[in-house]
This record gives C-alpha cells, sequence and structure tokens, in this order.
C-alpha cells in the first residue's frame, strides 16, 4: 500500500518535471541562442549549449536600436495609462458608489456598456479621429484612448460598496473636501484592488503590440515590443541571435514584474475573470 | 449618500464619461457610417450604401474570415481548457515544487505576445529550429513546414496560444478546485468511490460553472487573437490564418479601404456581441436554477 502510495507520488512529481520542461525550456532556449555566435547556431543548431559564449548579439542589438528611447516610451505609455486609469477610477467609482443624484443609472449603464467594446473593434475609427487631432505618433495619441478602464471603475465601485457610509460622514464633519476623502481616505483602503489593477494594466499595455502599431509609423515614437518584432523583418536572413537578445531585453521586465507581484497578477486574472 | 454639493458627482464622472464618449461611442457611430462609404483615406469618401457589405459577403471573404477565425478559435479553447483543467487537478496540492510549476505555466500569460511569437518562430524554424531538428533526428526525413504550409500554419498558430493562455485557464480552474467542498469528497472516499470515481461525480460536476466560464471567456478573447498571428504569419501562407482582427487591418492599413474594413469590423463587433450575450444567457440560466 505505502509503495504503491510512493510510486504514484513519484509518477505525479515525474509529471510534474514534464509540465515544467514544457513551459520553461523555450525561455531557456531563447537565452541560450541569444549566447551563440550565428555560424554555431547554424553548424549545430541542436547543441544546447553554447561552445563560445559571447554578449555580441546584445551589443549589437544595442548599438543598431535606440533601446532608451524605446524603454522610455513604452514606459512612459504602460505607467501613464496605468496612472490614469486609477486617478479617474477612483472619484468616478466614489460618485457611483456612494452618491445620489440623477442620471447615475444612465452613468453606470454606458460605463458598464463599454465593456462589451473591445480594442479590436474601436481601432479603425479611434485611428481616424486621432489622426485627424495630429495625435498620431505622439504618447498622448498613445495613453489616451485608454486612459479610462471602465472595468477598473467597476471595480473600484463595487470595492467601495463595502466601505461603510458612516466612515464618509465623520471625515466630512472634520471639514475633509471630496477630493481628500476620495484621494487620502479612500484610495487607501482599496489598497489591495488598486495595486492589482495597476499591475495588471501596466503590464498589458507595456506588452501591447497592436496599439502602437496601428498608431506609430515614425520610430521615435515606436515601443518597445514593436522594434524587437521588427528585428526578425530586418536585413538578409533571420539573425536569430540578435532576434532572441532583443526578446530576452523585451521580456525580461515583464518576467521580473511577474516574479515580484506575481499574487497581485493573480488577484487581477481572477478578479478580472468575474467582472467579465 | 447625499453629495456634499448637488455638482459633485457630475464633476466626479466627467472625465472618465467625456474619454469613453470621444474613445468608445463616438467611434461606434463613426464606425457604422465609415461602413456605408468607400473611401480610401486619400481622395474623398463616396457613398456606397451597404455595398461594403455585399462585397464582403459576395467575394466570400467575410464567410472565410469567420472559418478561419471559428476553427482556429475552437482549437485553442479546446487545448487550454483540456490542459488548463488537467495541469489544475495535477497541481492543486500544496508544496513548493507545484507552486512553481503552476508560475512557471502561469507565466507565459503574463509575457507579451510579440515574445512568444518570436521564440516560437525560432523553435519552429524549418531549417534550424529545435523541432525540425528532433524531428530529422527520430523521423529521419524532411520537417513538416509548421509554418509554410496553409494545412498546418493555423494549427500551428494555434498550438502557440494554447501554450499561452493555459496559464489563464488553469488559474481559473485552480480557484474552482478550491471551492469544491472536501467534506463531499472525503463522505465519497467513505463510501468506498475511487479517485477517478471521485473526480468523475463530485469535482466535475461542480466545476460546471467554471468551465463553462473558462470556455466563454476563452472563446470570447481567442475571437480577438491578432498579434500572435502578425508577428509569425502576417495572415499567410495563402491567408490560411486571416483571422477577424487581422483581416481588418489588413484591410485598413494596407490596402487602404476604410469603408471595407469598417463594415467588416462592424459584422465582428456583431459576432462579439452575440457571443457575450450567449454567455449572459447561459449564466443566467444557471443561476435561476
Amino acid at each position: 500500500m505505502r509503495a504503491r502510495f510512493r510510486s504514484s507520488g513519484w509518477l505525479g512529481q515525474g509529471v510534474l518535471g514534464v509540465v515544467a520542461l514544457v513551459w520553461l525550456f523555450p525561455y531557456l532556449w531563447m537565452g541560450l541562442t541569444s549566447l551563440k555566435p550565428l555560424a554555431e547556431i547554424i553548424a549545430s543548431p541542436t547543441a544546447l549549449w553554447p561552445k563560445h559564449p559571447t554578449l555580441d548579439a546584445y551589443r549589437e542589438v544595442f548599438r543598431s536600436l535606440p533601446l532608451a528611447r524605446y524603454f522610455f516610451n513604452t514606459s512612459v505609455m504602460a505607467l501613464g495609462i496605468a496612472a490614469l486609469q486609477i486617478t479617474l477610477a477612483l472619484p468616478a467609482g466614489y460618485a457611483l458608489a456612494k452618491l445620489r443624484f440623477r442620471g447615475k443609472r444612465w452613468a453606470f449603464g454606458v460605463i458598464v456598456a463599454t465593456l462589451l467594446v473591445p480594442a479590436q473593434v474601436r481601432f479603425v475609427p479611434v485611428f481616424s479621429l486621432l489622426a485627424g487631432a495630429g495625435l498620431v505618433n505622439t504618447l498622448t495619441g498613445l495613453i489616451l484612448p485608454f486612459g479610462v478602464s471602465a472595468l477598473g471603475t467597476f471595480l473600484v465601485r463595487q470595492a467601495l460598496l463595502s466601505v461603510p457610509d458612516a466612515q464618509i460622514e465623520a471625515a466630512r464633519i472634520d471639514g475633509a473636501s471630496e477630493l481628500y476623502i476620495v484621494y487620502r481616505l479612500l484610495a487607501p483602503l482599496l489598497r489591495p484592488t488598486l495595486v492589482s489593477l495597476f499591475l495588471f494594466s501596466f503590464v498589458s499595455h507595456w506588452n501591447d503590440y497592436f496599439w502602437p502599431l496601428v498608431l506609430t509609423t515614425d520610430e521615435h515614437a515606436r515601443t518597445l515590443p514593436l522594434a524587437i518584432a521588427l528585428l526578425r523583418e530586418q536585413g538578409t536572413g533571420v539573425r536569430w541571435h540578435l532576434v532572441m537578445a532583443g526578446n530576452v531585453i523585451l521580456s525580461l521586465p515583464a518576467l521580473a514584474v511577474f516574479a515580484a507581484a506575481q499574487r497581485h497578477l493573480l488577484r487581477a486574472v481572477t478578479v478580472r475573470g468575474f467582472g467579465g | 449618500m447625499k453629495p456634499s454639493r448637488p455638482s459633485d458627482p457630475y464633476w466626479m464622472l466627467l472625465p472618465t464619461l467625456l474619454l469613453l464618449f470621444v474613445f468608445f461611442v463616438f467611434p461606434l457611430g463613426m464606425l457604422v457610417e465609415h461602413s456605408l462609404f468607400s473611401w480610401d483615406l486619400l481622395t474623398p469618401a463616396r457613398y456606397v450604401g451597404l455595398g461594403n457589405y455585399r462585397s464582403l459577403l459576395r467575394s466570400g471573404e467575410l464567410w472565410q474570415t469567420f472559418c478561419t477565425t471559428l476553427s482556429m478559435s475552437t482549437a485553442v479553447v479546446l487545448g487550454s481548457m483540456s490542459a488548463g483543467l488537467g495541469l489544475a487537478v495535477l497541481l492543486d496540492r500544496p508544496g513548493r515544487w507545484a507552486a512553481f510549476v503552476r508560475s512557471a505555466v502561469f507565466s507565459a500569460y503574463v509575457v507579451s505576445w510579440v515574445s512568444v511569437g518570436l521564440l516560437f518562430l525560432w523553435l519552429l524554424d524549418a531549417d534550424s529550429g529545435i523541432f525540425a531538428s528532433v524531428w530529422r533526428i527520430f523521423a529521419a526525413g524532411r520537417a513538416p513546414q509548421w509554418l509554410a504550409d496553409p494545412a498546418l500554419a493555423p494549427w500551428a498558430v494555434a498550438g502557440v496560444t494554447i501554450w499561452k493562455i493555459t496559464g489563464y485557464a488553469l488559474v481559473i480552474f485552480l480557484s474552482g478546485l478550491q471551492d469544491v467542498p472536501q467534506s463531499i469528497l472525503e463522505a465519497a472516499q467513505l463510501d468506498g468511490a475511487s479517485k477517478a470515481r471521485r473526480f468523475a461525480s463530485v469535482t466535475w460536476p461542480l466545476l460546471r460553472p467554471t468551465t463553462l466560464f473558462v470556455g466563454t471567456t476563452s472563446l470570447i478573447a481567442s475571437f480577438q487573437l491578432f498579434d500572435v498571428v502578425r508577428v509569425m504569419t502576417q495572415g499567410g501562407p495563402v491567408r490560411s490564418t486571416t483571422v477577424f482582427v487581422y483581416a481588418i487591418y489588413e484591410q485598413l492599413f494596407l490596402d487602404l479601404r476604410v469603408g471595407r474594413a469598417s463594415a467588416e469590423a462592424v459584422v465582428f463587433f456583431g459576432i462579439l456581441l452575440l457571443l457575450t450575450g450567449a454567455q449572459f444567457l447561459l449564466f443566467r440560466d444557471r443561476e435561476s436554477t
């Protein structure tokens, strides 16, 4: 009995090992390829370890691309969107959760209805709208269309419903302004929700390829995912060591955020799920 | 609660509603209007009524795009759900090693589509990719052209997508498994039910709402697939991976046909609304029973 239990345990561990390999080997292969000279990649495609490990591919990527510029654009865009979404969601969520006023159902209805409109549907008209306003190839044009997260507003409202009215009334009696109540009293109470929303928004816009592809034609406004994807399309023949070096540079920040804040991202995914 | 000043709720909502109006509501109206015109962004637009819709239907383009999207999405949903459920059952246990493997699978969901697309382009490369090399060793023949063969490319892209989003299904199934009451499982065990029997008669029926939820959300999400297609196949070979969003993108930016792109986007939006409506009905029915 005991032996059988142990052997099935080992079998389970073995299966887990295979699973880990299926999901981790691609990253490992990416890292190893980026350390090989191109000649070695072509001569022995299945050799695991590089015979003459070199950082040349990284040097070449840094030399041929204005990476600092792309890092700057991508960070400003992703941070800008995440910060704007939270800044706007707090007062809107507060008004919807706590205040009585005419047109509330209507406003709430509009916000929930926009949950149904994905970026992939609205990009055609939004592109011509921004082109008309001269915002193509600008960071403003990349940030504004995502400045409001209907889902974020909805989740902030849900979270605020459970804050007792008495707490807000007490602050009002102490002479606190509504802005103070929203940003200094309620925001700290919603910390876990806000952190999850912020991180999830940051990572998904850091990774975003579609919107910057549609909205930038100029290399100055380009973001990192776009630039790295272009690495493959340049020159004659694919220089895989360069592409993989670029890929390491692109995916490391996302993986680092993931390693540091996995719990928050998991929360965001499960909560997001229930928000629709 | 009564607002301190009657105007408070309005200015608090103003920026949110303004941005939603400018970037969601107004564009939808514009989209429908554009779909009735023939316009190439350069010369003046010409009113064609439903001409764009008619030509999309007649050329068979719409139908082809729909079939491609539907078959790839179905493969993605079935694949990622069964992998996610299997892994959830396997990984629903304490210990660092299981936690590590959970993180490994979920990490792919957090990395960008571009990273994943480029990575698998390299792994699937016909000359020196690892898949082709291993194939040559074991099958001793030319490796299939996964991404250059129209019969294989959609499934290769679907496979890559499954690898990327299985982490989502895994996470949702894990939280579903945690909601299965331990007491019922123990009672079944005392009655002598085997492990497989307990899964089939207790866990699986109780997971139904979770399964439904993962299925519908992944279906809606995979209908919007674009990045991985743009990076890996550009809709090819021979349009075999031209899914909806890619077709719309192509009409607009490569062919400069704003009207047709808009008409296709309207149809696409209609399909998404139908899917969302179906999801809503499924869940309402479940709650009322």
